[in-house]
This record gives C-alpha cells, structure tokens and sequence, in this order.
C-alpha cells in the first residue's frame, strides 16, 4: 500500500516510508542533532525520542509511560500479552514465573541442539556458489529452536514466521491481519494445551507453563498460559532472525571484519555485541499516561512513544563512534535488549543463537560477500533485518 | 593478593542481563531468576580488576559498582 511521503522527520516522521526502513540511521542522527524529540500525527500521535538519556527515562518510568500499548499500529485493537504489556504491580509476578527457562544455565542446555540444526542448514547450502542468508539460514534457526523447546514439530516453522509476520508487520496498517493472526496462534496453543493436559506434561515449555506457579503459588490460568505462550513465539523468532541476519549482512558487506572473525573465533562473542549495538532488531513503544515533557518536548497523554533502543545505541553522547562498527569495541552497555523492567526476558537465548549461527557458518562458510545483482530487502515496523540477502559463497 | 577493590550489584538496578558473568564469570555469580550478585564476597584480586571494570563499564543499567578502599 502506497504510503503519504514524509513531509518533515522531525514533525512528521514514518516508521514504514521506505528511507527510515532501508537506512533509518542518517535521519535518527540529524533528529538527534537537530529535534531530539521528534512526532508525527501520524498512528494518532507517536513522539520519537532519539537521544539515548531520553529513551532511558522513557524506560525507566513505567508510571507515566504505560506498557499497555507496546506497538504502534493505526486502529484500535488491542493485544493483551502479559508480562510485556503488563505495568507494576502486576507485572513482576509473571516476568519471574517466566524466567527460569530463559537464564545462562537453562540456554546452554539447548546449544548443542541449536549446533546440530544450523548445521543441518548449511549442509543444504555448502558447495553452491549462490544462497540467501536469511531465507535459507537465519530466518530458520530461531524457528526451529523454538519449535524443539515447546516440543513441536520444526514443519510448524512457516505457519510460525507467516502469523509473526501478520502481527507485527501486516498488523501496523492491516487490523484484520493482526486479529486472525492472533485466533489462529491462540487456536493451535489451545490444542497443544490440552494435548499436553491429555499426555500428561514432558520437559517441554508447554508443560513448564503448565506446571509453573506464580509467586503467590497459584498456577497459570489457561488464558496466561496462552497469553505466554504467544508471546514467546512472537518475541522469539522475528527477533533473532533478523539479529543473525543483520550480522551475516554486515560480514557479507565488510570482508576485513569476516576475515578477522574467521581467523580470531574468540572475538565472536564480542562482535555480537557490536552487532546488536549497531543493528538493534527491536523498537518497541508506551503509551503517554499524563500530560508532561520529555528533553523539553511537552507531551499529551494518550499518543505514543516510539522506544527506540536502536537510535539509543547510536548515540555518539553515550557511544564513541557511535555510527562505526568495531567488533572489538571493550566498552559496549548497549540497550538492544531494553532497559529497566522489560529488559527482554529471551535475551540469553538470543545470544546463544547468534553466536553459534555465527560460529557454524564462519566454520564452514568463511569467504562470502553480497551479492549485488540480486534483490537485498529490510523488513519493517517494529523488528528491523534482512529479509532477502542474497550472498556469493567463493569456492574452497 | 588483595587489591583493596571491591565489586558490588546494586539489586535494585540489576535486570538480569548477565553482561558481567558473562565478562568475568570470577567475579559476579547469578540466582535462579539470572540476576547477578558478587562471588568471593566482592573481593577483587589484581589479576581480575580489568576484569571488574569492564563489568561495570558493560552493565546496561550501571548496577555494578567498583570501590576501592583508598578513596574511602
């Protein structure tokens, strides 16, 4: 759908026109120099904070910027997904109910099954000259994890990625989209659900949300367990697809920084961190609860705030060379996962992932670039990676 | 060889984003729930203090805190 071109970044800015979407990072940088608050009417009211102490104040004062909305879309409809749309006090008892599945110890349980299918993906692709990195690689990793973590089968994968795309891409502009894609992921839980109430609960995530009690020792209710479990897949999979994705992009496009990952593997770790910095996937938002100002911008309550943690990391204020990647940058409190209460409960999965998506395919897949005769694209909205990336592989 | 250094999280701040364990895994444990605390009571030998620093210079919510007995 043909969108109205952006009259003004600063008073009038577009999440979806087509230059925020394909290199959003030169017009965050002149709001930042120039309206460090920005706004559009546009989805109703949307204010757009660039400066990182901005979007911390935004994160840390959930009172006067409310969860309960956490998307912008045009319309009115609502998705209920607690603990991420939850405020206090109501928010913490299910965030801890929800962690312990997700902690360091629990995630490095899972990597020699996430060693085992990156594996499985790049045996399809070695010995081609020609692959697409996301549509053969990553976009299939966070799929297939989570898949084996609710006990699933991995064929499930492309239903999975279709609904995650109806409600956080489709979903801004197309309100039906987001509704049915909402039903049909609640329908197809509701019936794991009772499988696994039928079979008697495994050591799966289904069956942990089954079994988990809130803090007060009550269990889920199946509207949590669902409400959790939708959550999980919509956070978990478009996420780290497009992190994997947006690293292999920038190794594909800057050989000195993939020779030296080939031949330094212990500097992965850390240039994941770079990476997550400089191509934060996740932008989420709050809802205004009262009237006031934010770096001198007055705001009314009721529009939205834009949280962008990806213009946060490139804050030259809080980041040296904030537009520069180094992927042996020391100092790097990057905001990728969000700050304060959110702080995105699947973070050390998402790590894990990409460090070992990277490590395989460096391992087995070294000498790479973009290729430039084919169509590279970006998905937009709220999760930011490639979604067509298209590489050369040179012959071993 | 005691350093007169100390590391310390500030519970409040900590949201559990294990930066620290994962860059000096000698000095900052986690609980059950993946927030950090200190190990060896916050004591930092010599050969750890980079260490403790880059902890705290990699904590997103500055939660870590490195004191050192000199400047008390």
């Amino acid at each position: 759908m043909a969108r109205v071109p952006v009259a003004d970044w600063s008073s009038d800015w577009d999440h979806l026109d087509p230059a925020w979407v394909v290199d959003p990072y030169p017009i965050w940088q002149q709001l930042r120099e120039t309206c460090p608050v920005a706004h559009t009417t546009r989805y109703r009211g949307v204010y757009f904070p660039t400066r990182y102490g901005d979007i911390r104040d935004v994160a840390y004062d959930p009172e006067r910027f409310s969860s309960r909305r956490v998307v912008i879309r045009e319309g009115d409809y609502r998705v209920n997904s607690p603990p991420i749309t939850s405020d206090p006090p109501e928010h913490r008892p299910m965030r801890m109910a929800l962690i312990p599945p997700f902690t360091p110890q629990a995630v490095a349980k899972l990597e020699p099954q996430t060693r085992i299918l990156c594996n499985e993906l790049i045996d399809r692709i070695i010995g081609q000259r020609h692959c697409d990195a996301a549509v053969d690689y990553a976009q299939h990793i966070p799929v297939r994890l989570i898949a084996h973590m609710l006990g699933i089968p991995a064929e499930q994968g492309d239903q999975f990625r279709t609904w995650i795309k109806m409600a956080l891409q489709d979903g801004i502009t197309n309100q039906a989209a987001l509704k049915q894609a909402e039903e049909e992921i609640s329908a197809y839980f509701a019936e794991q659900i009772t499988k696994r109430r039928g079979d008697g609960p495994g050591d799966d995530l289904v069956s942990f949300l089954i079994k988990a009690r809130l803090p007060d020792g009550e269990p889920f209710s199946d509207r949590q367990v669902l409400g959790a479990l939708r959550l999980l897949l919509v956070a978990g999979i478009d996420t780290t697809w497009s992190a994997i994705g947006s690293s292999i992009w920038h190794l594909a496009t800057h050989p000195g920084d993939r020779e030296r990952l080939v031949r330094e593997p212990d500097l992965i770790p850390g240039a994941i961190e770079e990476f997550l910095r400089a191509y934060a996937p996740v932008t989420m938002a709050r809802e205004v609860v009262e009237d006031g100002e934010l770096g001198g911008c007055p705001m009314r309550k009721g529009e939205m705030v834009l949280l962008s943690f990806p213009s946060a990391n490139r804050d030259p204020e809080k980041f040296s060379d904030a537009g520069e990647v180094r992927i042996d940058r020391k100092e790097n409190p990057h905001v990728a996962f969000g700050l304060g209460i959110h702080r995105c409960i699947g973070s050390n999965l998402a790590r894990m992932e990409m460090r070992v998506a990277l490590e395989e395919w460096l391992k087995r897949i070294p000498d790479f670039e973009l290729d430039s005769t084919r169509p590279m694209t970006w998905s937009e909205g709220t999760v930011r990676g490639p979604r067509l990336l298209p590489i050369t592989i040179a012959p071993r | 060889m005691t350093t007169g250094i100390t590391v310390r999280v500030d519970s409040d701040k900590c949201q559990g984003h294990a930066r620290c364990s994962a860059l000096a895994p000698e000095l900052f444990l986690l609980d059950e729930f993946g927030n950090a605390r200190e190990a060896r009571s916050g004591c930092v030998p010599a050969e750890l203090v980079d260490k403790a620093y880059m902890a705290r210079a990699n904590c997103p919510e500055e939660a870590i805190i490195v004191e050192s007995e000199d400047l008390v």
